[in-house]
């Protein structure tokens, strides 16, 4: 048999491989989200100041439910705007 | 025991004296109401992301306390809500978590393993030290985790190459 490294592709088999998501809160043991560090929240906000799902930023659902938590506080602490545009 | 977190922003307009005399008023209420003051956080002047009562700036303090019942809270609340000098305040009960969080940030051992991730994220070349051997290992984990998926492709990217010279 073959080994998969003695196969020669034409084109890079790595190329179109979606990177998987993981959840960042549990990969690296973050226990608790500060809702006074708006430069971390930022991460979780598009553009417009919209919270990002689940979908895209790859949170457990336990830690999407403090991260929207903690930027809502942030919002009322004016540390985060509520609507923006060109945020970031 | 019980652990709470006031968060507050004061006028920027009041001169220097009356801002820390504004914090130093809710200190004392808390004291009276019979709590333990853990840590008061003076995070300074900030630009507010949003104007609020025409100001776009302000002055944000923190105080952390221990209490043995929640019932001094909205009396706090009450006397925030008719100040003038604040703009804006947020009570939050911390779990355990929360506490250990604040505790760590004290010294030194979070904020900068936090960035590490960031950095990560966006590839922004900041260099941070790590101080504690926590920070160290945690960051080790991250780096480790996206750059060995990246190392593969140079090499599968030459072989294609090779065969058809």
């Amino acid at each position: 048999m073959a080994n998969r490294d003695d196969i020669k592709f034409l084109s890079n088999p790595k190329i179109g491989k979606k990177r998987s998501k993981y959840c960042r809160f549990r990969k690296f043991g973050i226990k608790h989200i500060d809702y006074k560090d708006p430069d971390f929240l930022a991460q979780f906000v598009n553009e417009q100041g919209k919270i990002l799902p689940r979908r895209i930023t790859g949170n457990s659902l336990k830690y999407q439910k403090k991260v929207a938590v903690a930027i809502k506080r942030c919002r009322h602490l004016a540390m985060l705007p509520y609507v923006t545009d060109l945020f970031k | 025991m019980r652990n709470y977190e006031v968060t507050f922003i004061v006028d920027p307009v009041l001169s220097s004296d009356e801002i820390k005399g504004t914090a130093q008023t809710y200190e004392d209420l808390i004291k009276d109401g019979g709590g333990k003051i853990v840590h008061v956080n003076e995070m300074g002047l900030r630009q507010l992301a949003y104007p609020i009562n025409r100001r776009s700036s302000g002055i944000y303090y923190c105080i952390e306390f221990e209490i043995e019942s929640g019932a001094i809270i909205s009396n706090l609340e009450l006397s925030m809500r008719r100040d003038e000098r604040i703009i804006r305040f947020l009570t939050v009960a911390l779990d355990k978590y929360g506490v250990q969080y604040n505790e760590d940030k004290r010294n030194g051992k979070i904020g900068k393993v936090e960035r590490k991730d960031k950095k990560d994220k966006k590839k922004i070349s900041r260099t941070v030290a790590p101080t504690s051997a926590i920070a160290e290992a945690r960051s080790k984990g991250p780096s480790s985790g996206p750059s060995s998926p990246e190392v593969p492709p140079p090499a599968a990217y030459n072989e294609p190459g090779n065969e058809e010279e």
